[in-house]
């Protein structure tokens, strides 16, 4: 299993998840930069967080043109596994892999902070090593991390089960007191119909190791190896 | 014969979509003395020049430039002002 991260001038969270793939998981990882629109052989994208392209105009609007990202689309497309976080999570709705768009947090504040959430899905190739309802804290840092959708588009979010991962107190109460940026649904993370493609606004790359705090990122990049040793 | 144009782009948020950055500045409009602001709603105004074979075509490509970058429909809408510029 090789992990590409793609690179965009502005992204700043890509060597964080290389350290994790490579350092921590011992996996081959990649870097792809942004101009660069040959992904290698790589099984896994990750689009990392930052500010690419200075979030000129809208956060990832500008990125979504890049060639690395028309060979992630089209990765994606094939139903290749593909991860967004954070800035990585805009770019993936700017481009149109998944549905709704980050806009401005309710109360203005950039929030920097460690946040519980709640596990909804764990037959994802993304989330296999959590259980069901399962509350993990994983830092946010973000300025626009509130997520908008019309309300067709919510309810067919929910009807598919696409929510992977709200915003929810330690013991897993999901309601607006546990809502740090004003989200719809304390949507903190939604994937595609298909599964292959997941946002998220938190940073699991930053809970991979004990030594910064918690480990409860970890597990989701664990879940991709064993997903991928359970094929082999 | 290709023709420059001038466009003004006005991209404004669907009425859905909550503005905090406008709520912030209605309160500081108030906090200024003017009780009487009710709402306001921040957009962006984006110019833009460009060379077209016509006034048709001109607006098309503005109208897919605002789709694919310029404006996110999920979010904003747009209108767009566009004007011949007189040639040398």
């Amino acid at each position: 299993m090789k992990f590409g991260v793609i690179t965009f001038p502005g992204s700043n969270c890509d060597r964080d998840v290389v350290y994790v793939t490579r350092d921590i998981l011992q996996r081959p990882t990649q870097r792809i930069w942004h101009e660069d629109s040959d992904l290698g052989d790589v099984d896994v994208v990750v689009i990392p967080g930052g500010f690419s392209y200075g979030d000129y105009l809208r956060c990832g609007a500008v990125a979504q043109f890049s060639p690395a990202m028309r060979s992630a689309v089209d990765f994606a497309n094939k139903g290749g596994l593909v991860m967004g976080i954070c800035n990585g999570f805009q770019i993936l709705t700017e481009v149109g892999l998944l549905p709704g768009a980050l806009v401005r947090n309710r109360d203005m504040r950039f929030i920097c902070d460690r946040t519980p959430l709640t596990v909804e899905r764990t037959d994802l190739t993304w989330t296999s090593n959590y259980t069901q309802g399962q509350v993990v804290t994983i830092p946010i840092a973000h300025g626009e991390g509130c997520y908008y959708a019309d309300a067709d588009t919510l309810k067919s979010l929910e009807d598919n089960q696409q929510i992977v991962f709200r915003y929810s107190s330690a013991d897993g109460v999901v309601d607006d007191s546990n809502n740090p940026n004003g989200s719809l649904n304390n949507i903190a993370g939604i994937c595609n119909q298909q599964g292959n493609v997941l946002g998220m606004m938190p940073h699991p790359e930053r809970a991979a190791d004990s030594r910064l705090g918690g480990t409860d990122g970890l597990g989701l990049f664990e879940s991709v190896l064993q997903a991928a040793l359970s094929i082999a | 014969m290709a023709q420059t144009y001038q466009a003004q782009v006005y991209v404004t948020l669907r009425p859905s979509v909550l503005d905090p950055a406008g709520t912030a500045v209605r309160s500081g409009l108030e906090h200024m003395g003017y009780d009487n602001v009710d709402k306001v709603r921040i957009g962006k105004y984006i110019e833009v020049s460009l060379t077209a074979e016509s006034e048709e075509a001109a607006n098309e490509q503005l109208d897919r430039m605002c789709d694919q970058l310029l404006a996110n429909p999920v979010i904003e809408n747009y209108r767009i002002e566009l004007q011949a510029m007189a040639t040398a």
